[in-house]
């Protein structure tokens, strides 16, 4: 059932690449078909998951290493394969027009959705790390094949430092490897037996292995630098994959391999990843301000609410911690992962809409637009409202599942660092409602009367987006009662 | 009884949704906007006088292990009535006034008070700070209401950040909450044990002080002028600046229980109520001095919150609620049909438009603290309380009064003298010269209220209200404390009466609050986020960009150490660097399938020397 919905998009892929020219029309359909019959798979596995690890296919792969084809679903990976699902539509729906090479772009979509939902299905070390390098690739195709700007220098740089990332990953899952009794890649046996618990000194190592590759894909300060360029130069739906999907793939790392099967060393250096998570939101929350291009702003706002989840997971590890507070922030965390996922994706569609009208991002030129395109502007709003964390839609629901939770271990440098963090919260307000006034706001700007109403197909891209982070954020027990068994697992397997 | 208690969800729940139906309709819905939005506020206003007979409470899980609960209580009940009758005045009022994006502004309206009566309601931090925080937004959408100007989208922009970064405190307040009781109940806050106790009473004071415009935050009040004229009369009398004082009277045990936060509270709050009174008498624009007074008014609640004057601090939110609501309208009455709010200006303003001119007299003299009008007595509630505790305390409280009067005078003389040479129409917009049915209806009622309000300090009935808000004794307004507040009142309103003052520039500037909160916080946060841009530019990034840089160079250097082929062990390592360095060239030339092919390649190797070891 899960390899069905994992490898289907694939399949679809392929059909397409053989397909002796399809016209346009004809990729759209069997793309946005396709995609649209995989979220409708993930719902029904969603509708029957009872809890624990569900769906789970074993088969033997490479048995003299250890590695199978090992898969499941539980409460960690459930609301990712869900939102990467729902992603991969919108940005089917989204992609209808103006796509050039729409063929081999819809299968290179279909390919990176199969790779995506792959990893967070995988349940074995080697067979996520396929899907990590695969997805490092598909999106440099993506991007050096359908960017604009600079996008072959951006693509480059990219994959290169992304894929320097995954090295250092896989020398991390090696190393797990070789410490497991018997040695296995197979990630159920390894946190049931974590590796390493006689070795603090080398559980370090591997743990910053893991946790360099796996910071570098988050990103978390300061692996951050390939993220910008990338964005600026992507397209829209490469964009939304990239900051909605992708850079969930590392921090769901954290909840799912380094904290589980590394718990000692997790434990003593859960401060690091305080101390990390707290600079670099506040770190990518003031880049982002300073920003005059509205798509490297909401690149920088993805480190900073990527900060929140790696503070949050720190804090988790805190021994001293209260284990209900850490179990609220882990769950804080997983709800940032699916909101960012959702808003941020909403967010560089938006942005793909205006870059499709004026084909310029930059705030200083722009004005007044809620007057030309009222609808536009007010998608933006509450992309952006959902964004800096207004109750009501699905960021709050995370973030005070975080600060509550990161405060409420109740040690006093958590408390700090909650404290600290908490003021990313007010600088995102500020930098989002400077968009609000020097684009969508105020008198008409030089480009503006440029500025169209967004189409239906754009409507239909975004509109869902924000409507489940809407749905989420008022009544959000569907989501979390998924999530917190999960969390809850995660905090008792660390505190080992 | 599950009906009952489903109105604890009905109650905040009718106006929000409503309101987010109505603000999303865009231009089809302006037509039908004020009559839904009217109805709609009617029947949430029954909903609030069944809700304080009955007095639901329901709840619903959450986060794990926390539940979301809403109830009401005696304090609630009293709060949800004054909400919603305001908010009934207030949206009768904008039916005559507003006539541009009518769905927008009665939507946002209604999901302004929605969001007011469910922070009145609930009973925990998370679901208080959910309200909260809506309540912030929407009054960010009401004052920038008019956004095709900038400057009032720039005001709004100031209102929302300023009222966030005090509701940063209950963020903190939660997680220490949590840390210390393990729950997020308010009732619970008062036994969190040290520090926790300390450290959640600094949060929730910081975010009441923020949202309710005492000192230092006082600065967005004036910002929010920029907002259509309902929108203040609703911002300023029962909603958003009241939601601070609420909240601390709400929590005074906490505060009590501290110590040093009851005296915080109460020294800002007579501190605000002194300072922001004489901006108010500075002031040249009514709306500013109508502004500047609900500091001030709101310090004396703050104040009342500080000294464990429940029962005074909520009488005077409810009586300052109709008072500063009648101002308001008037104002905005004025300055529709006129075109102007500035005081010299509105010389003989009250004797064009005697409906006006009457109810806003009778405001103007309640909020002077002229016996025997409401605020007269509910301040006197307050201070007969401050006097008890603090002597410093009560003579700070006293100026401020004294100055209450002299502002509210000021106002009520500039309207009631007669037209003279200052008096001028349409400078600031072209008036109608008439005020509308719907405009002038809810002022009656509004100055009734404002005038007899009073009533609750007899007592009997005083005695009756402390017993439905639950508080402990407190003293109620006293025969001495009475007569010396009324002289005072008297000695000031004839004091301002026919003088020409001359303000400070400090006062007139709100004491340059906003300068300052621009030059120490928001100036240095920008500098440092421009420097930090640089520093991501020029050196992280620089670093990897060196880092690359280097490697190729390196690479090229053991190349040439390879082809002129020295010795053995010489030319394995530069071998080694050589593929090194094309290893990364070759992306360079934009064949990575290839490179990705060789890291395959190597994936297979690793598996091999691994199994080949084990």
């Amino acid at each position: 059932m899960l390899s069905v919905v994992v490898f289907l998009p694939l399949v679809a892929a392929a059909a397409l690449a053989v397909w002796r020219r399809p016209g346009p029309r004809a990729v759209a359909r069997t793309w946005i078909a396709v995609s649209a019959a995989d979220l409708l798979l993930v719902v029904w596995m969603w509708t029957r998951y009872r809890g624990g690890i569900a769906y789970e296919t074993r088969a033997r792969w490479i048995p003299s290493v250890g590695a199978g084809y090992h898969v499941g679903v539980d409460g960690l990976s459930l609301p990712l394969l869900a939102m990467t699902a729902l992603l991969f539509l919108v940005c089917a729906v989204g992609s209808l027009r103006g796509t050039r090479r729409a063929g081999p772009y819809a299968a290179l979509f279909l390919a990176l959705e199969t790779v995506c939902l792959g990893l967070f299905a995988a349940l074995d070390l080697l067979l996520f790390f396929v899907f990590f390098d695969l997805s490092i690739v598909g999106m440099y195709f993506v991007i050096a094949g359908w960017g604009h700007g600079d996008h072959l220098r951006s693509a480059l740089r990219f994959f290169l430092y992304t894929f320097l990332g995954s090295l250092a990953l896989l020398l991390g899952f090696i190393g797990l490897y070789l410490g497991s009794r018997p040695r296995t890649f197979d990630m159920t046996d390894l946190t049931r037996n974590p590796p390493l618990a006689d070795a603090p000194g080398t559980a370090a190592l591997v743990l910053l292995a893991v946790a360099v590759g796996l910071a570098v894909k988050t990103p978390s300060f300061p692996f951050h630098t390939w993220l910008p360029p990338a964005h600026t130069d992507a397209p829209a739906a490469g964009s939304a994959i990239l900051a909605g999907v992708m850079l969930k793939m590392g921090t769901y790392g954290f909840v799912r391999i380094a904290m589980p099967m590394l718990p000692g060393a997790w434990q003593r250096y859960a401060w690091v990843f305080v101390a990390v998570g707290v600079v670099g939101a506040l770190y990518g929350a003031l880049v982002a301000l300073a920003q005059d291009d509205l798509k490297r702003l909401v690149a920088y706002t993805s480190v900073n609410h990527m900060g929140y989840v790696v503070l949050a997971v720190g804090a988790a590890g805190l021994v001293a911690g209260d284990a209900r507070a850490g179990e609220l922030a882990v769950s804080g965390a997983v709800t940032q992962m699916v909101s960012h996922g959702l808003v941020t994706g909403a967010l560089f569609l938006l942005t793909g809409v205006l870059w499709d009208r004026v084909h310029d991002y930059d705030l200083g030129r722009l004005g007044g637009i809620a007057g030309r395109a009222p609808v536009f502007a007010g998608l933006t709003a509450v992309a952006a409202f959902a964004s800096l964390g207004l109750p009501g839609l699905s960021g709050f629901i995370a973030e005070f599942q975080i600060f509550a939770g990161v405060i409420g271990t109740g040690s006093p440098g958590a408390v700090a660092a909650g404290a600290l963090a908490v003021i990313g919260v007010l600088i995102t307000a500020a930098l989002f409602l400077r968009v609000l006034h020097r684009a969508f706001l105020g008198p008409p700007g030089e480009l503006t009367p440029r500025v169209t109403e967004m189409r239906p197909g754009e409507l239909a891209a975004v509109t869902p987006l924000l409507a489940a982070s809407l749905v989420i954020g008022l009544f959000p027990r569907w989501l979390l009662d998924v999530i917190e068994p999960a969390a809850t697992a995660v905090v008792s397997l660390v505190s080992r | 009884m599950p009906g009952v208690n489903a109105l604890a969800w009905a109650l905040p729940a009718l106006p929000g949704a409503c309101g987010a139906l109505l603000s999303v309709t865009g231009r089809r819905g302006d037509r039908v906007a004020p009559a839904a939005a009217l109805a709609v506020t009617a029947a949430t206003l029954a909903l609030a006088v069944t809700a304080a007979v009955t007095r639901p409470r329901a709840s619903v899980a959450l986060f794990a292990g926390l539940r979301a609960e809403l109830a009401v209580d005696g304090l609630s009940a009293v709060l949800v009535i004054t909400v919603s009758a305001v908010a009934l005045a207030v949206l009768v009022f904008a039916a005559g006034e507003i006539h541009e994006a009518r769905a927008r502004f009665f939507g946002l309206m209604l999901l302004f008070v929605g969001a007011m009566l469910a922070t009145v309601t609930a009973t925990g931090l998370a679901p208080l700070l959910m309200a909260w925080e809506v309540m912030g937004a929407m009054s960010y959408a009401l004052i920038g209401f008019w956004w095709r100007d900038g400057d009032r989208v720039r005001s709004a922009t100031v209102a929302f950040v300023t009222t966030r970064a005090g509701d940063l405190g209950l963020y903190l307040a939660a997680g220490c909450a949590l840390a210390g009781t393990g729950t997020l109940d308010l009732a619970g806050l008062a036994a969190a044990p040290r520090p926790w106790r300390d450290l959640v009473a600094a949060g929730i004071v910081t975010a009441a002080l923020g949202k309710s415009a005492q000192l230092p935050f006082s600065f967005w009040l004036s910002r929010a002028m920029a907002g259509p004229t309902p929108v203040s009369a609703l911002l300023h009398s029962a909603t958003m600046v009241a939601a601070g004082a609420y909240l601390l009277l709400r929590v005074q045990p906490l505060l009590a229980a501290t110590g040093w936060a009851a005296t915080l509270a109460a020294w800002i709050g007579a501190l605000t109520a002194l300072l922001l009174g004489a901006v108010a008498l500075a002031q040249r624009d009514l709306k500013q001095l109508l502004a500047a007074s609900t500091c001030a008014q709101v310090g004396f609640m703050v104040l009342a919150a500080g000294v464990s004057a429940v029962a005074g601090g909520t009488a005077h939110l409810v009586a300052h609620a109709a008072v500063k609501n009648l101002l308001f309208m008037g104002a905005g009455a004025w300055l529709s049909a006129l075109g102007t709010k500035d005081l010299a200006e509105l010389h003989g303003a009250a004797r064009r438009h005697r409906l006006v001119g009457v109810t806003f007299g009778v405001g103007a003299l309640a909020l002077a603290g002229l016996p025997p009008l409401s605020l007269w007595v509910t301040k006197d509630a307050v201070l007969s309380t401050v006097a008890e505790r603090s002597a410093a305390l009560h003579v700070v409280a006293l100026a401020a009064a004294f100055l209450a009067a002299a502002y509210a005078a000021r106002a009520g003389f500039a309207v009631w003298s007669p037209r003279d040479d200052a008096t001028r129409d349409d400078t600031e917009r072209s008036g109608t010269r008439r005020v509308g049915l719907l405009a002038g209806l809810p002022m009656p009622p509004m100055a009734f209220v404002a005038a007899v309000a009073g009533v609750v300090g007899v007592p009997v009935v005083f005695t009756a209200w402390r017993a439905l808000l639950g508080t402990g004794p407190e003293p109620g307004p006293e025969g001495g404390g009475l007569l010396l507040s009324g002289a005072l009142a008297v000695a000031a309103a004839l004091a301002v009466r026919g003088r020409r003052l001359a303000a400070p520039r400090t006062l007139a500037g709100w004491l340059y609050l906003e300068r300052g909160a621009v030059a120490v916080v928001w100036r240095p946060v920008t500098s440092l986020a421009r420097a930090l841009a640089r520093f991501d530019d020029r050196v992280l990034d620089g670093a990897v960009r060196g880092v690359s840089r280097a490697v190729t160079v390196l690479a090229g250097w053991s190349r040439r150490g390879d082809e002129t082929g020295v010795d053995g062990a010489v030319r394995g390592l530069a071998a080694g660097a050589a593929r090194l360095g094309a290893l990364l060239r070759r992306p360079q030339t934009g064949q990575v399938h290839t490179y990705f092919a060789q890291a395959a390649v190597v994936l297979v190797l690793l598996a091999l020397v691994i199994v080949l070891v084990r």
